[in-house]
């Protein structure tokens, strides 16, 4: 399989705001990341809060720069933000005053695409997240999980490549997430988008993922990268209750454990 | 109070002792009029005091004639035509300055909040200014303006700035940064993320600037007229104290405050006209 996105030797370094007293530090939020994501394939990425996943995404989205390394997209270097790839946010980001039609057509109305052509793209992905009859409704009126329906119809609606989600789900009850963890795999079974999705839970990544890619606390590294070889997760009932599913989600957890008791102390350092 | 959280406005309430069997047609009248009897009630009370007051020797009628006799007087001051001459007056200068702060504050405010270091160099500035008593600036105003037109407009315009450009200004400061982001992730170019994303979302807080600007105008434009003007409402205020036209006096108050009621109606109406999206019930802030 051919690799999509390839992250090599890549850090991060912030400074630090200088707070009464202290000077101003280098804080390193991810250290030499190296890792291939292929092309069409399913990745997760799980590991403490703080532990850096956020910078990653933003830097392959385009939206900051490595300090050092470099991510490639499609063997080439990646410059800046460009509609191959889509990002749903966890905040959702939905534009409060454009309707749900409105918000899902809206990168194709930037792009300058004629109102009946991109009305007709973006109900065809409003039918795909199952939202056609709401089309007309603005985001205070919907739901979190219609919200983030409409977020990720609105991420497809420009036909990326890379669909980069950070946490799509965490600000959503435990049943709806499920729910739409389910319709997002179905979606990415029938769109093959090379999709890299960010988590800090670890039932989530070991259900959505091929692969799940552990990353550390302070600076995040790649712990691990481990094969998923469940098959047919969405049409599995109750796959979370599979003992092949036990058996993958305790050894993401014991690679993850010590992570977060070091992530926890150095919260309270 | 029935154990629901909903607002008891659909057709039966929650109290208990309206579950009384009312004939239909009066069930459904009470159900049109009751929201216009609760809304109209303290006014009604207060109308009432007002009229029988000096009419049972509580307050001096010289002082506070009785509401139905300044009613009278009203009408017949307005069928000479008079009043609304004044009122034509005050209109024209109250409208042309809020206009002018509407066409110059919305512009410098985006200008000023998009440009990060502009608003830098100038907030301290402005907040000096905004801070400055306007009624003390009154006779730097006559000096430049005179006493026509243009000092009343100017003076307004004066007071009416401010809002509208500290309100314009933070509503482009405080654009949800996920909506930034969002943009910039469709690397979108610099004036489709101010005109689609920036503008948009400056909306609210703009038209509560406008608000406020609009009460502002109101009282510069009375206190303007009362210290130099020949006609106007501020004029026919203190034109009445000085011929001791008592009822006069109450009758240029009442118009002075249901022109700014009906300002403000007006701007709540745009507000929301260009604000639907957000639904317009109080606190309702979904999750």
């Amino acid at each position: 399989m051919s690799i999509k996105i390839r992250l090599s030797n890549v850090s991060k370094t912030f400074t630090t705001r200088a707070a009464a007293g202290v000077a101003p530090a280098p804080f390193v939020a991810l250290q030499n990341i190296n890792l291939d994501v292929r092309t069409g394939e399913f990745l997760t990425i799980v590991g403490p809060s703080g532990c850096g996943k956020s910078s990653l995404l933003d830097m392959i989205g385009g939206l900051s720069k490595p300090s050092s390394g470099e991510i490639l997209l499609d063997g080439k270097p990646i410059t800046g933000a460009a509609l191959d790839r889509g990002i749903v946010f966890q905040q959702y980001a939905l534009f409060p005053w454009r309707t749900a039609l409105q918000n899902v057509a809206f990168a194709l109305e930037a792009r300058g695409m004629p109102k009946a052509e991109r009305f007709e793209i973006a109900r065809e992905h409003l039918a795909l997240v199952g939202l056609s009859e709401f089309e007309g409704r603005y985001p205070h009126e919907l739901s979190g999980g219609m919200r983030q329906r409409v977020a990720i119809a609105r991420s497809l609606a420009h036909d990326p490549a890379v669909l980069l989600m950070d946490e799509p789900f965490a600000a959503l009850d435990a049943q709806t997430r499920e729910t739409l963890q389910g319709e997002l795999l179905r979606i990415w079974e029938r769109a093959r988008k090379t999709v890299i999705f960010i988590t800090h839970g670890l039932e989530e990544a070991v259900y959505l993922g091929q692969r799940v890619a552990v990353i550390t606390s302070r600076p995040g590294r790649v712990k691990a990268v481990i094969d998923i070889p469940l098959r047919d997760r969405a049409s599995t009932e109750d796959l979370r209750s599979t003992p092949e599913f036990g058996a993958l989600r305790h050894q993401v957890w014991s690679l993850i454990k010590d992570e977060v008791v070091k992530a926890q102390a150095l919260e309270l350092s | 109070m029935s154990a629901s959280s909903e607002p008891a406005s659909s057709d039966v309430g929650g109290a208990p002792w309206e579950h009384v069997n009312r004939p239909g047609w009066l069930h459904r009248t009470w159900q049109v009029l009751r929201p216009i009897f609760e809304r109209s009630l303290a006014i009604v009370l207060f109308l009432l005091a007002w009229e029988l007051a000096p009419r049972l020797d509580l307050i001096n009628r010289t002082f506070l004639p009785p509401f139905s006799e300044v009613v009278v007087h009203g009408v017949q001051f307005a069928a000479t035509g008079e009043l609304f001459v004044h009122i034509g007056v005050s209109l024209s200068r109250a409208l042309g300055g809020f206009f002018l702060g509407v066409a110059t504050a919305i512009p410098l405010g985006l200008l000023l909040a998009w440009y990060a270091p502009l608003e830098r160099y100038f907030n301290p500035l402005l907040q000096l200014l905004r801070q400055t008593n306007p009624v003390s600036l009154f006779p730097v105003f006559i000096l430049f303006f005179g006493v026509g037109y243009a000092t009343k407009v100017a003076i307004i315009y004066w007071v009416v700035v401010w809002p509208i450009l500290l309100g314009t200004m933070a509503g482009v400061k405080y654009v949800d940064p996920a909506l930034v982001k969002y943009a910039r992730s469709l690397s979108l170019s610099k004036w489709q993320l101010f005109s689609k994303v920036i503008i948009p979302s400056t909306i609210p807080s703009l038209i509560t600037g406008m608000r406020l600007a609009a009460t502002y105008s109101f009282l510069m434009l009375v206190i303007s007229e009362m210290i130099g003007a020949s006609s106007g409402l501020g004029f026919l205020v203190t034109n009445a104290q000085y011929v001791l036209s008592i009822h006069l006096l109450y009758v240029a108050v009442i118009v002075i405050a249901l022109l700014g009621i009906t300002a403000n109606y007006l701007l709540v109406k745009l507000e929301t006209r260009l604000t639907s999206w957000k639904g317009h019930v109080s606190g309702d802030e979904r999750f």
